[in-house]
């Protein structure tokens, strides 16, 4: 075993680590914001909103992700519009384009599940709210949105640490993260496998971090579910402080 | 009897599709009535109590607490109340009590309970505390305050569920079969909080299947059949042998059930 090189990779893939990170929670928050877009078209009354939401999410969900990265990246530039637009110098950046085609996508599959969580909410809950006077935003804050992502924190666990490996796509479109960075290291070094171990293990230990957090918040939202006696305090608690 | 009534029900009606549920149905509770709305089921009594806070719209008719008319409008897409800023108002005005409890799952029992004072009612936090836990204990369940709605016997989520309904100080309690999902053993708890607001006067609208209810605890007795009050009066005149014949069927049908359970 080479460890001086092993070493040395690890010491450029971490280095590039901040732009995976970068990717991923960029994506992550403008994908979730434009989640609850698409999911709120997607309930709403209005059949041509409905129905834009359901071709948006067919679209997103059911092409290869690389292509629509690729389209986004090597495509907007084919339009006048936008290349003479004030966001163009953002646009011909690979990393903008890589965080604009990874929220795009993440966007399609969160509001999904995120609808799956609206439905699980039960009628009876929301009728109880209404005859107290709750209305609008007030039902939405209080009630209807914590039961939604109660039901929906599983399946979104999944779709974030998805999330975490789909950001080693931007190397294609020359984003040096992790992956790109370690492409690099072994057309100069041609040591593959060391490479690719040590890429791997920093993805590994970087979804191990981000399952132990998601863990801690579902284990905390779901209180109810366990009875008071198990209900000891949580690292969260430590952190935050206990609730009232 | 001339003060205001606490609530007054005008001539509702109510179609499902080409289904008429309702058929002009009028009533006024006064203070501390306590009037037990029964008939078999499919006769529109849950219908009739939805619409009085209008979880359903009906199709005509007033709706009227303390005095105040709900005002409606009537749009393309149906009717519905003028203002929902009314509707919001007079909902808190109003508490409800339903067969299958509805505790908002995610929330203790107390937080269930200070959620309509504080949320809608903008009262503030500490009071609502006090006043809750006054009213699990009033209700028998005090210890249980911390604990989860899924770790409720059912006679003790719908004692939750009417300390949350007492908690808003409603003018007008409305009871949709508040004891049927419950275990036979545990009804007499849940009997026991409504007779013991009754006797503080409360005003409460109550559809049930529990013959001792309506006949001892209530004054009034309504007895709905195809979407009209087929007959009503004090329960002494209606066991009494007034009732129209169709209510004297109805309760030999009901205590012969009785007698098979
Ligand atoms: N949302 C609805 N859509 C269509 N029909 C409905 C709806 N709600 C109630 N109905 C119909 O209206 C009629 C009256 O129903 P309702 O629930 O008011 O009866 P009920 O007297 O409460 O009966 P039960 O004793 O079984 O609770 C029934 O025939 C029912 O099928
Ligand atoms: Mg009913």
């Amino acid at each position: 075993m080479d460890f001086p090189f092993l070493l040395s990779t690890m010491k450029s893939l971490l280095a590039a680590t901040p732009t995976t990170l970068g990717l991923f929670s960029l994506s992550i928050f403008f994908g979730g914001l434009l989640a609850l877009l698409i999911v709120t078209m997607r309930v709403s009354n209005n059949i041509v909103a409905r129905n834009f939401a359901k071709g948006y999410i067919f679209v997103f969900r059911g092409s290869p992700l690389l292509i629509q990265m690729f389209l986004v990246f090597y495509g907007l530039g084919q339009f006048g519009v936008i290349r003479h637009s004030i966001v163009w110098p953002a646009l011909r950046e690979p990393f903008v384009c890589a965080v604009l085609s990874l929220a795009l996508c993440t966007g399609g599959y969160s509001a999904e599940i995120f609808r799956s969580g609206l439905r699980a909410v039960p009628p009876g809950e929301i009728e109880a709210a209404r005859a107290a006077g709750m209305s609008g935003f007030l039902l939405l804050r209080r009630i209807i949105a914590p039961i939604a992502f109660r039901h929906a924190l599983p399946a979104y666990s999944t779709e974030i640490v998805l999330m975490v490996k789909s950001t080693a796509l931007a190397s294609l479109v020359t984003v040096w993260e992790i992956t790109g960075v370690a492409q690099r290291l072994i057309s100069q070094t041609y040591r593959t496998m060391e490479v690719f171990m040590c890429a791997a293990a920093l993805y590994l230990i970087l979804n191990f971090l981000i399952l132990q957090v998601l863990a801690l918040i579902e284990h905390r939202l779901n209180r109810h579910n366990l009875r008071p006696a198990e209900r000891k305090p949580s690292v969260m608690s430590a952190f935050f402080g206990a609730r009232p | 009897m001339s003060a205001t009534p606490r609530l007054s029900v005008r001539n509702i009606r109510k179609s499902f599709g080409t289904h008429e549920v309702l058929r002009g149905i009028s009533l006024d509770a006064h203070d501390g009535d306590v009037i037990s709305v029964l008939g078999a089921s499919g006769s529109g009594k849950s219908t009739f109590l939805r619409c009085i806070n209008l979880l359903e719209t009906a199709d005509d008719g007033d709706i009227v607490v303390n005095g105040e008319e709900i005002a409606m409008k009537t749009t393309p897409r149906g009717r519905g109340a003028a203002s929902r800023k009314q509707l919001d108002r007079i909902r808190s005005e109003l508490g409800m009590v339903f067969q299958s409890f509805n505790l908002w799952s995610h929330m203790t029992i107390l937080e269930n309970i200070i959620e309509g004072p504080v949320q809608v009612q903008k009262r503030p936090r500490a009071d609502c505390v006090a006043e809750a836990e006054a009213l699990l204990e009033k209700v028998g369940i005090a210890d249980r305050k911390d604990y989860y709605p899924a770790h409720l016997s059912g006679g003790q989520k719908q004692r939750a569920a009417i300390a949350r309904s007492l908690a808003m100080h409603p003018k007008v309690i409305l009871f949709d079969e508040p004891t049927s999902a419950l275990d036979p053993e545990l009804v007499g708890e849940v009997l026991h909080v409504m007779r013991d607001l009754a006797a503080e006067k409360m005003t409460m609208l109550v559809v049930t299947h529990e013959m001792g209810f309506a006949r001892n605890v209530s004054n009034r007795v309504i007895f709905m059949r195809d979407g009209q009050i087929d007959c009503d009066g004090p329960p002494q005149d209606m066991f009494g042998g007034k009732g129209s014949p169709h209510f004297r069927q109805f309760i030999r049908h009901m205590e012969t059930e009785h007698h098979a359970a």
